[in-house]
């Protein structure tokens, strides 16, 4: 027998307790587990936006369109080194429920500007050479299905061909891949030129441009630069690194990270009173038997360690399975939410928060019924018969 | 080296609960010899656990000194007193005082978890403990699935584990049955006479007395011998 086990066999006395308390635990880490990857997909824009990369939007509201002729204007600023542009399309796949982030690019200078959505060299060159084709995300072509050569029919609750339609059919001719982890590939895109002509309205306006600088140092000064050549002109513009940029899109849902929070904080708030109450609970009903251990010879510190230490155990397994529990939905999540909010994954950060979740409400619950148990006078406890 | 185990000198000894003072002992002194098995008989309330308490170092005198050994060690510090009892001394109590959730090897084992002994000689340490109290065949049973006098068997065995020089007993025999008491009182003798065990032990019951060496009457916290081995 060793003290560890020593400790384990004092958690699992009381086997009923010691297992509705883990379950609590575990919810508790489960809730903060998939919350966290939510919010992880929220992120995932900001965090892995490009330090070199600026957005131009229309000042009045991002959704509103500005004229072609700004790529060149802009492209022209000095430090500016590549300029591409996206306009925002509004499709979906067969039913308005398989919603789709669909953007219609410049080809060259989109995958030239956003070298972490990767695609093998061939299906590059294809993309590039058709006018009528299409890029996909990985998950997205797993989830529907899709192979490079299918004709893919995107509707789009925006826009209508000049033939009155609201499809447009676009040849399958690459698959996107994530460069790095938390890069997010659940998008299609298409040859913006195809889309202006085939479009009965909007003629030759984009959303927005993508500036690529020299370098981060050179950005506020080029962000200054064009919304001052602009100024006062019917089409304003707006100028903000990525990160900032997406950083405003991702709260335009609400303050999310706020209410994730507050979530989490009230079910550890909840766990930490009831097994808090739990420990305090067993020392109590162990007051002889520590005393018992006292006498023969356990110093304060031992007993200390004995009580913080089951509260530990405790909280790690409710803890770790927990966390266990919230990865497996993450990837089951990955999957239904495929494409719509960003990239669901359950990260080493999240884990590593998890793992400080848990040595806190540990220490947390354990420190007052150690330091009673440590405190604890052997004559009196013993004498109470 | 002396003759004496335990010299207790001018020991005052009092309680103070709201404002009132209880005093329990005024210069009490005592001598242990080596290998002595005394009994303490007396009253209760006349002071006799607060003097194991006192012996053991889980107490300390309001005056006076304590020596083990030669040694001072009612001025040592917690965690010192701590080793003191774990390397020294031994408990026994009336009512066993044993973990329900260990088996009884592991009880036995349990002041062994204090020493730097490796496992295997803490195994070979629990295994003669037990086979001297004769419970090798229930090294593991839960206390729950032993007799009183097993269980207080496996308290012995706890006792002794580690290989003190003093075993202090607080009414060991108070909750069995006097044949059963007689097989305790017995097993508590040879370890006197065979392993050279000091013991202390508490009693009301002059029967049980009888299988010490001498028994000192304590009583409104002073000694008064009687020999009753005449
Ligand atoms: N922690 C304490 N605080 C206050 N008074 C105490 C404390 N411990 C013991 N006493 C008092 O000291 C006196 C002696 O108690 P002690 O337990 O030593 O008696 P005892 O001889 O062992 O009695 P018994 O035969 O009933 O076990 C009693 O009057 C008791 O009330
Ligand atoms: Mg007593």
């Amino acid at each position: 027998m060793t003290f560890l086990e020593l400790v384990r066999k004092n958690l699992f006395r009381k086997k009923l307790r010691t297992i509705l308390t883990t379950v609590a635990i575990f919810i508790a880490f489960a809730i903060f587990g998939v919350l966290a990857t939510f919010q992880n997909a929220l992120n995932s824009g900001v965090d892995t936006a490009g330090a070199d990369r600026l957005i131009v939007t229309n000042r009045i509201n991002f959704t509103l369109p500005m004229p072609i002729a700004y790529v060149s204007r802009v492209g022209a600023v000095e430090g500016v080194k590549t300029v591409a542009h996206a306009n925002w399309f509004g499709g979906y796949y067969q039913e308005p429920r398989n919603f789709l982030v669909a953007l219609a690019i410049d080809p060259v200078t989109y995958l030239d500007i956003y070298p972490e959505y990767v695609l093998p060299k061939s299906q590059r060159e294809a993309f590039l050479n058709e006018s009528g084709s299409i890029i996909v995300g990985e998950a997205l072509a797993k989830q529907y299905k899709w192979k490079v050569g299918d004709r893919i029919p995107v509707k789009s609750n925006i826009f209508r061909q000049r033939n009155g339609s609201d499809t447009w059919d676009f040849t399958l001719a690459g698959i996107m891949t994530p460069g790095a982890q938390g890069v997010d590939v659940n998008f299609v895109a298409f040859h913006y030129k195809y889309f202006a002509e085939t479009r009965s309205f909007g003629g030759d306006t984009i959303g927005w441009l993508i500036v690529k600088t020299a370098g981060s140092k050179d950005n506020d000064r080029i962000a200054r630069t064009v919304d001052a050549m602009f100024a006062n002109s019917p089409f304003e513009t707006e100028t903000k690194t990525e990160q900032a940029f997406n950083k405003a899109f991702t709260e335009q849902l609400g303050d999310l990270g706020f209410i994730i929070t507050a979530i989490v904080g009230a079910a550890f708030a909840t766990i930490l009173l009831i097994v808090g109450n739990t420990m305090m609970l067993t020392v109590r009903e162990r007051t002889n038997e520590i005393a018992v251990l006292k006498t023969i010879g356990f110093t304060s510190r031992r007993i200390f360690q004995l009580v913080l230490g089951e509260s530990m155990l405790l909280a790690m397994i409710g803890g770790l399975l927990g966390l266990v529990a919230a990865f497996l939905m993450s990837v089951v999540l990955q999957n239904v939410f495929a494409g719509r909010i960003g990239v669901m994954s359950f990260t080493p950060g999240t884990a590593l928060i998890g793992l400080g979740l848990m040595a806190s409400l540990g220490f947390l619950t354990g420190i007052l019924p150690a330091l009673r148990a440590m405190r604890l006078d052997i004559v009196t406890a013993l004498g109470r018969k | 080296m002396s003759e004496a185990l335990i010299v207790l000198k001018d020991i005052g000894k009092h309680y103070t609960r709201s404002k009132q003072t209880i005093r329990i002992f005024e210069h009490l002194d005592m001598i242990v010899p080596r290998e002595d098995f005394v009994a303490i008989m007396g009253p209760s309330g006349s002071g006799k656990t607060t003097l194991l308490n006192l012996l053991g170092g889980i107490d300390r005198p309001s005056s006076g000194e304590i020596q083990f050994d030669g040694k001072r060690v009612d001025d040592l510090s917690e965690s010192r007193l701590a080793a003191f009892r774990a390397g020294s001394i031994g408990f026994i109590f009336q009512f066993y005082n044993l973990m329900p959730m260990l088996t009884a090897a592991q009880n036995v084992e349990l002041p062994l978890l204090l020493t730097k002994l490796g496992p295997k000689a803490r195994r070979e340490r629990v295994k003669t403990a037990l086979e001297i109290v004769s419970l090798s065949d229930r090294a593991r049973h839960r206390p729950s699935e032993l007799s009183g006098g097993q269980q207080q068997r496996v308290a012995i065995a706890r006792a002794i584990v580690s290989d003190p020089k003093l075993l202090l007993c607080d009414e060991p025999t108070g909750d069995l049955d006097r044949e059963t008491a007689g097989e305790i009182l017995s097993m508590l003798q040879t370890l006197n006479r065979d392993l050279g065990k000091t013991i202390v032990m508490v009693t009301h019951d002059p029967e049980a007395a009888r299988f010490a060496k001498r028994t000192l009457h304590l009583d409104k916290g002073r000694f008064s011998e009687k020999d009753l081995s005449a």
